[in-house]
């Protein structure tokens, strides 16, 4: 068993689980992490097909660029979104995957019944331009320097676009300083807000703070928290309080 | 080692993307399928490479790695968007231009 077997059995099996992982788990942040443990294995077999610097690319940019922004959002959207398994459509699931098993088949058959040629290897080519990175170098900006220029203007359109969609705009001009000072001392709550609880069992920026009957004070928490449901209630603590 | 089995392994991982994709509700994981289904064909392309003794098929790779990170910004961005006017990013629920 040469090395190469070795690292494609264990690091392809990795890649498979981390797959599965993904389209199994119901919550979305598990998803994530499945794909990432996917992503940096499939990163490994990269440098085993001699392209360390893909390989590499592969984990600054998409582990650690592009999985930490889907983590960033699934921070906004709510880390508790979990799919429901009710089936909107009838037979979904079911013809989901008997599409799958025809595809998958269909793939490896027409792969594996090609005649496999030994693989010619990249050492011939990172030789003519005197390394592996000079080689790509000479690739990316000779070559394929038209494709490039293009990519470039592909990134700063969908840069400014994402920008354009997710900005908010504002409705109200921003309050003054003198209209927050007035708000400040002739509201209803001339205080400061309270803090979140620090109990004996959570001390958290979820867990509320605890009025003298005992009830919630829903002041204490941060308003995004209500929104999405994710407040806890502290509900052996209240029972006691009571 | 059989060079052909790299590309069995990547039209695995490409079919439980689209797996994914097709079965999935929530708009981030039918993304993160779309995700893993360009991780395969990237995997296809740098042992294809490799096969064939040149370097263009890296740079193939290389150039949709560029291309996938620019549509994860774009896509993103508009599932925040939709997640700010629907509370909600079951993408069930963004069936508006059905009726």
């Amino acid at each position: 068993m040469t090395g190469e077997s070795l690292v494609f059995g264990v690091s392809g099996t990795f890649a498979v689980i981390g797959a599965l992982g993904l389209v199994v788990s119901r919550k979305a942040v598990h998803s994530a992490l499945w794909v990432a443990f996917a992503m940096i294995n499939i990163a490994v077999l990269y440098f085993s097909l001699e392209a360390p610097f893909l390989g590499t690319i592969q984990i600054i940019v998409y582990t650690g660029a592009i999985m930490m922004m889907f983590l960033f959002v699934l921070m906004m959207v709510g880390v508790d979104s979990s799919d429901s398994l009710i089936e909107t459509i009838k037979g979904q699931r079911l013809l989901a995957s008997l599409f799958g098993l025809t595809f998958g088949a269909m793939l490896i058959g027409a792969i594996t019944s090609s005649l496999a040629s030994p693989s010619a290897g990249l050492s011939g080519a990172n030789a003519n331009s005197g390394g592996h990175i000079q080689a790509i170098a000479s690739l990316i900006f000779r070559d394929y320097v038209f494709a490039f220029e293009a990519l470039s203007a592909v990134l700063i359109t969908a840069a400014v676009g994402s920008i354009i969609l997710a900005h908010n705009e504002r409705w109200a001009p921003r309050k003054t300083q003198d209209q927050m000072q007035r708000e400040r001392t002739l509201g209803t709550h001339v205080t400061p807000l309270p803090a979140p609880g620090v109990l004996a069992s959570t001390n958290a920026v979820d867990t509320p703070a605890l009025l003298p009957d005992g009830s919630i004070s829903t002041t204490s928490l941060p308003g995004s928290f209500g929104i999405k449901g994710q407040v806890d209630t502290a509900r052996g603590i209240t029972e006691e309080g009571k | 080692m059989n060079p052909n089995n790299y590309l069995v392994l990547a039209a695995i991982i490409f079919t439980i993307g689209a797996y994914g994709v097709l079965v999935r509700r929530n708009a981030i994981i039918v993304f993160l399928s779309v995700e893993l289904m360009l991780n395969a064909a990237n995997l296809a392309f740098v042992a294809a490479a490799r096969n064939s003794g040149t370097l263009d098929g890296v740079v193939a790779a290389f150039f949709v790695m560029v291309v996938a990170a620019a549509e994860v910004v774009v896509g993103l961005a508009i599932i925040v968007t939709i997640f700010r006017t629907r509370r909600s990013a079951s993408i069930d629920e963004a069936s508006l231009m059905k009726y």
